[in-house]
């Protein structure tokens, strides 16, 4: 198993306690691709939060390829996220007063890439997704979809174990998340990416292969979702 | 590096009026130490004109009044310096301290050259002298050994008085090998040295064996100097001068704890006084510099914290992203350093500027008090030591500034990237 979370448990303590995560067992193969889905309330931030090694748990276990991810220092865990995690947001979090090109680098400047690689590689990518026009733009002269793209570039070039994505599709309209989606399913499919996908939006959700329903802190349902039959609204777009 | 800095460069542009204004302060600050610390040494250079190039490990005594009955003689008694005293300087006694001897006759004399002349003080010297007096020769020689073997009849002249001799625009240097009319005798120009027009010792020197014979001084001299080594500070000089006070007053039948038999001027306790003076004039100078300073530190300081606290978002994607908390720290940092050394060297330059506007002024302003020229000021400028004090400053103090800012973006959490904005 690529991921593992055994008996995760998460409590904030603010004012009164509040137990969040109440025992997660999980695993994630290689090459899955698997949506979470989740009330709010329901611990599936919290869940993505220690998914991403942005957060500390209380108990438990959690492996990513065979290591395990617990109590670590600031800097290893920024080190971890660096190399093992791609993250895509929901607000696309590009950096505003870098261009495109130049927030797909990013990552790799932290890794310590010398200038003319990371570029390189960058410029591939955006390339890739059909951005090497908007190369030198700032994110302010993109659209939604565009700068999406470029977030998911970002994520994707330090060739990250799995890639992360929170709401990726709340900031966008159908059509647009429609081919937000597509291509995750496409980076799943040709380059072997594990994808996790945290959304409410049943019709994301239907897109992916494994739907992980959480509630009240433990996993309820999970789906088998290879035929992409789970929502009623799902089957040729995206309801908003 | 050069990462770094295209950051930097472009966390600055996108607030250039804010940063600017407080750039500002830390170039005012900047400015206030180097024109306190320019004038300060204007100040330093206008008091130690005359001391500056004399030998610190001189001493020179004279003969004066006696201010105590002894040995059933009256106070108030003239006590005159002789062979004898040079003699006892040369002599085993202090043979441990002293190393030359050198003294000195003097006489008023004019000294003519066709239709010009001035008046003035003729020393008898040894070649010594110009080692222990700091004499700068500007043209010729000193007095050699020589001269004082064959009493040659030889002068060397103070520059300011050189000009006296020639016409218009005839230059100095051609008086060097002339014969000049001093009192009744011929004598022949040796050299010239550097005097200015201010300085209000400025003799003529000759050999101390012509002048003793022209002037029939017999065996007394008028002062000795001599130079003298092993002396580490003010409580040995005092003890030394004790000594010797107490040795030449006995000679002349005096309270060896009379203090006004002998005049004793004491160059290596009188530099190091001044140079005390001069020192805590340095540091208070800094001091109240760099409290000006200070003011701007915060300023930058407290900038810094504001657009942290602004850019916290930026912050934690960056940290998600994977940036280690020691790189956001280095970012913050390099920039509140970049921003006060740049600022720093526009305050540095401006203070630098406006301490040779003030030498060209202020500086060349003097009084004239009974006769004598006094300037005030003279060479207002800091040195290049005080530049590269102010850059290491600078850049300590850019550091200091960033320091706090710089823990505050490094704590920002990467669950903030997740944060709608």
């Amino acid at each position: 198993m690529l991921l593992e979370l055994k008996g995760i448990n998460k409590t904030y303590d603010n004012g009164q306690p509040l137990h969040v995560l109440k025992g997660i067992d999980l695993s994630i193969d290689k090459g899955e691709f698997v949506s979470i889905m989740g009330a709010s309330g329901s611990g599936k931030s919290t869940l993505l939060n220690i998914l991403g090694i942005l957060d500390n748990y209380d108990s438990g276990e959690y492996y990513i390829d065979g290591k395990l991810i617990r109590d670590l220092s600031e800097s290893a865990a920024a080190g971890y996220r660096n190399r093992l995690i791609g993250f895509i947001f929901q607000s696309f979090n590009l950096i505003a007063f870098k261009t495109a090109v130049e927030n797909v680098e990013l990552p790799l400047y932290y890794q310590g890439v010398s200038r003319r690689r990371r570029h390189e590689r960058a410029m591939e990518l955006l390339d890739k997704f059909g951005l090497t026009q908007w190369a030198n733009h700032y994110p302010n002269e993109m659209s939604g979809g565009q700068k999406q793209r470029v977030a998911i570039a970002r994520a994707l070039i330090t060739d990250p174990t799995i890639l992360l994505a929170d709401e990726p599709t709340g900031a966008l309209d159908s059509k647009t998340s429609e081919d937000v989606m597509k291509l995750f399913t496409q980076i799943n499919r040709e380059m072997g990416a594990t994808i996790i996908i945290v959304t409410h939006e049943s019709g994301v959700a239907n897109c992916t292969d494994k739907i992980i329903h959480i509630k009240d802190g433990l996993i309820g349902r999970i789906e088998d979702n290879r035929q992409h039959r789970a929502s009623m609204f799902g089957t040729n777009t995206i309801m908003k | 590096m050069r990462d770094l800095f295209i950051e930097i460069a472009g966390n600055i542009r996108r607030n250039k009026m804010r940063t600017c204004l407080t750039g500002f302060a830390v170039s005012w600050g900047i400015f206030m130490l180097i024109v306190l610390l320019g004038a300060g040494n204007g100040l330093m250079n206008a008091f130690l004109r005359d001391a500056q190039d004399v030998s610190v490990n001189t001493m020179q005594i004279g003969g004066n009044r006696t201010s105590k009955p002894y040995d059933g003689l009256k106070e108030g008694r003239r006590i005159r310096l002789d062979a004898g005293d040079v003699d006892l300087l040369r002599g085993e006694a202090f043979a441990d301290v002293i190393d030359d001897v050198s003294p000195t006759v003097s006489a008023s004399a004019s000294v003519v050259l066709s239709d010009k002349y001035f008046s003035t003080t003729l020393q008898g010297d040894y070649p010594e002298r110009v080692e222990m007096d700091g004499i700068r020769l500007l043209h010729g020689r000193f007095v050699n050994s020589r001269d004082i073997r064959q009493k040659r009849k030889i002068i060397v002249l103070p520059s300011s008085k050189a000009e006296q001799l020639v016409h218009g625009a005839t230059p100095i240097s051609s008086l060097v090998g002339r014969d000049v009319k001093v009192g009744n005798f011929i004598f022949k120009v040796a050299g010239i040295y550097k005097a200015d027009a201010s300085d209000n010792e400025s003799y003529c020197y000759v050999p101390f064996t012509t002048l003793k014979s022209i002037y029939l001084k017999g065996e007394y001299v008028d002062d000795i100097t001599f130079s003298f080594h092993g002396i580490k500070n003010i409580e040995e000089g005092e003890a030394f001068e004790s000594r010797l006070r107490a040795a030449v007053n006995s000679r002349h039948r005096a309270s060896p704890t009379d203090l006004g038999a002998i005049w004793v001027w004491n160059r290596f306790v009188q530099s190091i006084q001044m140079d005390n003076g001069m020192s805590i004039l340095n540091k208070a100078l800094w001091i109240v510099g760099l409290f000006t300073l200070l003011s701007g530190i915060v300023g930058v300081s407290n900038i810094m914290l504001i657009s942290v606290r602004e850019r916290t978002h930026e912050f934690g994607i960056r940290k998600a992203i994977g940036a280690k908390p020691s790189k956001i720290m280095s970012l913050i940092i390099s920039e509140s350093v970049v921003v006060t050394t740049v600022f720093g060297y526009i305050g540095m330059v401006a203070g630098m500027l406006a301490c040779e506007v003030l030498d060209k002024t202020v500086g060349q302003s003097s009084l004239d008090v009974m006769g004598e020229t006094i300037s005030f000021l003279k060479n207002i400028s800091v040195g290049l030591d005080v530049a590269l004090e102010a850059t290491v400053l600078l850049i300590i103090a850019g550091t200091i500034a960033g320091l706090i800012p710089a823990r505050k973006a490094a704590k920002v959490r990467p669950i903030e990237a997740l944060r709608a904005e």
